[in-house]
C-alpha cells in the first residue's frame, strides 16, 4: 500500500466563471480524492464542461481557487505546462492530430515535453495502445479510424504522459451508439486500475456502475452529490428528479408535455 | 412562324459559335503571316539562344524565384504569427507592414532594396549579391501576401487542436510549431503555389539591379537578344521558357485542390 498524499487530487473552492455577462459557474466547492471516480451529470448549459475545463485551466476562472495534487492552478505564476503534464484530458471531439499517425499522436508530446527518447516513447505508446486494444492501428492515420477507435487512441495518448488525474469531457457524446461500449469499457478498466477520474457524461449506466460519486449540476451550482445509488436511485432534489426522468425516459415526458 | 423554346436556344447557340468563328477567322486571314514569321519566328535566332536560355537564364529565374519564395515564406509565417499574437504592438506592426507592402509595386521595393541598402549600410554587402537582393526585394512583397494566406490557414485549424496540444503539456510555441502550423500548411499549399507562379514572373524585374551575363534571367536575356538581332523572336522564346515552369506548377495546384476537396 502506498501512503495517501495529504491533499486531495482536486480541490476547488468557491469557483466562479463568467463569459461576459453570462455567469456559468456560481460558486463551486468540490473535491476529488485520490483514486476516486467522480461522474458529473446535469442538463446542457449547467456548467459541467466549464467546471472540467477550469480544472486544467483551459478556461481561466473568474474567481475562486483550484488545486490539483496540491499545486494551486489559479496561482498566476503557476508553471502551467508542467502541471498539465500530470492531467490527462479526453475531449468530446477526440482532437487527435490528423497529420500524424496513431503512434506519432502518442509519442509527440512524450518526446517534445517529457524529452523521452524515440525508443522509450514508442514502447510507452505501444503499451498504452494495448491497454485500449488498438495495437494493430499504430501506423494508421486518425481519419482511417472509426469514432470509437479515435476516442480510444485519444485516451491512450493522454495515458502515455503518465497522468495522475484524467478528465473526460463527454467522451462518448459524439459517437454512434454501437461504438459507445468500447470506449466505456476502456474507461471502466482504467477506473479499476485505480486512476483518479473526473467524468462529465450523459451515460447514466456508466455513472451508476463505475462512479464512486455522482455530482449533479444545474444552473452553475452543485445541486446534490453522493453515491450513485443515492443520487441516481433516490434523488433528494426536485431538479435532480426532473433531470433524471427526462434522461431515463425521454419519450414519456415529451408525451405528457410537462416541463417539471 | 414561332420557334419553340429549345429551337430558340439552339439557334442562339449556333449564332454565337458562328460569330466566334467569323471573328477569329477574319483575324487569322487578315494577319500578314509572312511578316509575322519574319519578326517573331526566326529559326536561326531560336537556335542561337540555346542552350544559354536554359542553362543560364532559366536557371537564374528559378534560383531568384526560389530565393524570394523561401524568404517570403519564412518572413510571411512570422508576420502571420504576429497578426495572431496576443501582444497588441505585434499585431499593429504586422498589419501595417502587410497593408504597406501589398500596396507598393514590387518593382519599387526591389529598387529600394537594391540601391537603398548599400547606401544605408555602406560597410556591408547584401549576402549573395544580386541573388540576395532579389530574394529580399521580391520576398518582402511576397511575405505580405503570404502572411495573409498563412494566417487564414492557421485559423482554419480547429481550436480543439491547440487545446489538445496544450493539455498534453506543450507550450504555445511548441504546439504551434509541431501541431498547428504543419496542418495550416496543408491547407495553404494551393494558394502558396499560386504565389510561387506570380514570383516566377516577378523575377523578371531583376533587370533593375543591373544583371550581368552570369546573373541574367529569362526576360532580360530575351530583351538583350532582341536588341542584338533587331528581331522579336527572343520574346517568343522567353515566353515559352516561362511556360516550362508555370504550366506544370498550375497542374500541381489543380491536383492539390482536387485532393483537398475530396478529403473534406
Amino acid at each position: 500500500m502506498t501512503t495517501t498524499p495529504p491533499h486531495p487530487a482536486v480541490e476547488i473552492r468557491d469557483l466562479h466563471k463568467s463569459f461576459g455577462p453570462l455567469e456559468v459557474l456560481k460558486g463551486i466547492d468540490f473535491e476529488v480524492g485520490h483514486g476516486e471516480v467522480v461522474c458529473v451529470i446535469g442538463p446542457s448549459g449547467s456548467g459541467k464542461s466549464t467546471l472540467l475545463r477550469c480544472v486544467n485551466l483551459l478556461e481561466e476562472p473568474t474567481a475562486g481557487k483550484i488545486w490539483v495534487n496540491g499545486v494551486e492552478m489559479t496561482d498566476p505564476d503557476v508553471e502551467i505546462d508542467a502541471v498539465r503534464r500530470g492531467i490527462g484530458m479526453v475531449f468530446q471531439s477526440f482532437n487527435l492530430f490528423p497529420h500524424l499517425t496513431v503512434l506519432d499522436n502518442l509519442t509527440i508530446a512524450q518526446r517534445r515535453v517529457l524529452r523521452r527518447g524515440r525508443a522509450e516513447a514508442e514502447r510507452v505508446a505501444r503499451d498504452n495502445l494495448e491497454r485500449v486494444g488498438l495495437t494493430d492501428k499504430a501506423g494508421a492515420y486518425p481519419a482511417q479510424l472509426s469514432g470509437g477507435q479515435q476516442q480510444r487512441v485519444a485516451i491512450a495518448r493522454s495515458l502515455s504522459m503518465d497522468p495522475k488525474l484524467m478528465l473526460f469531457d463527454e467522451p462518448t457524446s459524439a459517437l454512434d451508439p454501437e461504438l459507445v461500449g468500447d470506449v466505456l469499457t476502456v474507461m471502466r478498466k482504467l477506473a479499476e486500475d485505480g486512476m483518479t477520474m473526473m467524468v462529465v457524461t450523459h451515460e447514466m449506466a456508466f455513472a451508476r456502475d463505475v462512479a464512486d460519486r455522482v455530482v449533479f449540476m444545474d444552473g452553475g451550482v452543485v445541486v446534490e452529490q453522493g453515491s450513485p445509488h443515492d443520487v441516481l436511485g433516490a434523488p433528494q432534489h426536485e431538479r435532480t428528479r426532473s433531470f433524471l426522468s427526462r434522461v431515463l425516459d425521454p419519450t414519456h415526458v415529451a408525451q405528457l408535455g410537462q416541463p417539471d | 412562324m414561332k420557334l419553340r423554346r429549345r429551337q430558340r436556344e439552339r439557334l442562339s447557340l449556333w449564332l454565337q459559335y458562328l460569330a466566334f468563328v467569323v471573328i477569329v477567322g477574319a483575324v487569322i486571314v487578315a494577319a500578314d503571316w509572312g511578316r509575322l514569321r519574319e519578326a517573331f519566328f526566326r529559326v536561326d535566332i531560336i537556335q542561337s539562344m540555346f542552350p544559354t536560355v536554359i542553362t543560364v537564364a532559366l536557371r537564374n529565374t528559378v534560383l531568384y524565384t526560389l530565393g524570394a519564395f523561401a524568404f517570403g515564406l519564412v518572413f510571411g509565417t512570422l508576420l502571420a504569427l504576429m497578426r495572431l499574437s496576443r501582444v497588441a504592438p505585434y499585431r499593429w506592426v504586422a498589419t501595417a507592414y502587410i497593408e504597406l507592402f501589398r500596396g507598393l509595386p514590387a518593382l519599387l521595393v526591389l529598387f529600394l532594396v537594391g540601391y537603398g541598402i548599400p547606401i544605408a549600410f555602406p560597410e556591408r554587402e547584401i549576402p549573395g549579391g544580386v541573388f540576395g537582393s532579389i530574394a529580399i526585394g521580391l520576398g518582402l512583397t511576397a511575405a505580405a501576401y503570404m502572411a495573409e494566406t498563412i494566417r487564414a490557414g492557421i485559423q482554419a485549424v480547429p481550436k480543439g487542436q491547440m487545446e489538445a496540444a496544450r493539455t498534453l503539456g506543450m507550450s504555445h510555441f511548441t504546439a504551434m510549431r509541431t501541431i498547428i502550423i504543419p496542418q495550416a500548411f496543408r491547407v495553404v499549399i494551393p494558394p502558396l503555389t499560386n504565389e510561387l507562379i506570380l514570383l516566377t514572373k516577378d523575377s523578371s524585374l531583376a533587370y533593375v539591379l543591373g544583371v550581368t551575363a552570369q546573373t541574367i534571367e529569362v526576360t532580360k536575356f530575351g530583351r538583350d537578344t532582341l536588341n542584338d538581332r533587331v528581331n522579336a523572336t527572343p520574346l517568343l522564346v522567353a515566353g515559352f521558357t516561362y511556360l516550362i515552369i508555370t504550366l506544370p506548377l498550375s497542374q500541381v495546384v489543380r491536383r492539390l485542390e482536387l485532393r483537398y476537396a475530396k478529403a473534406r
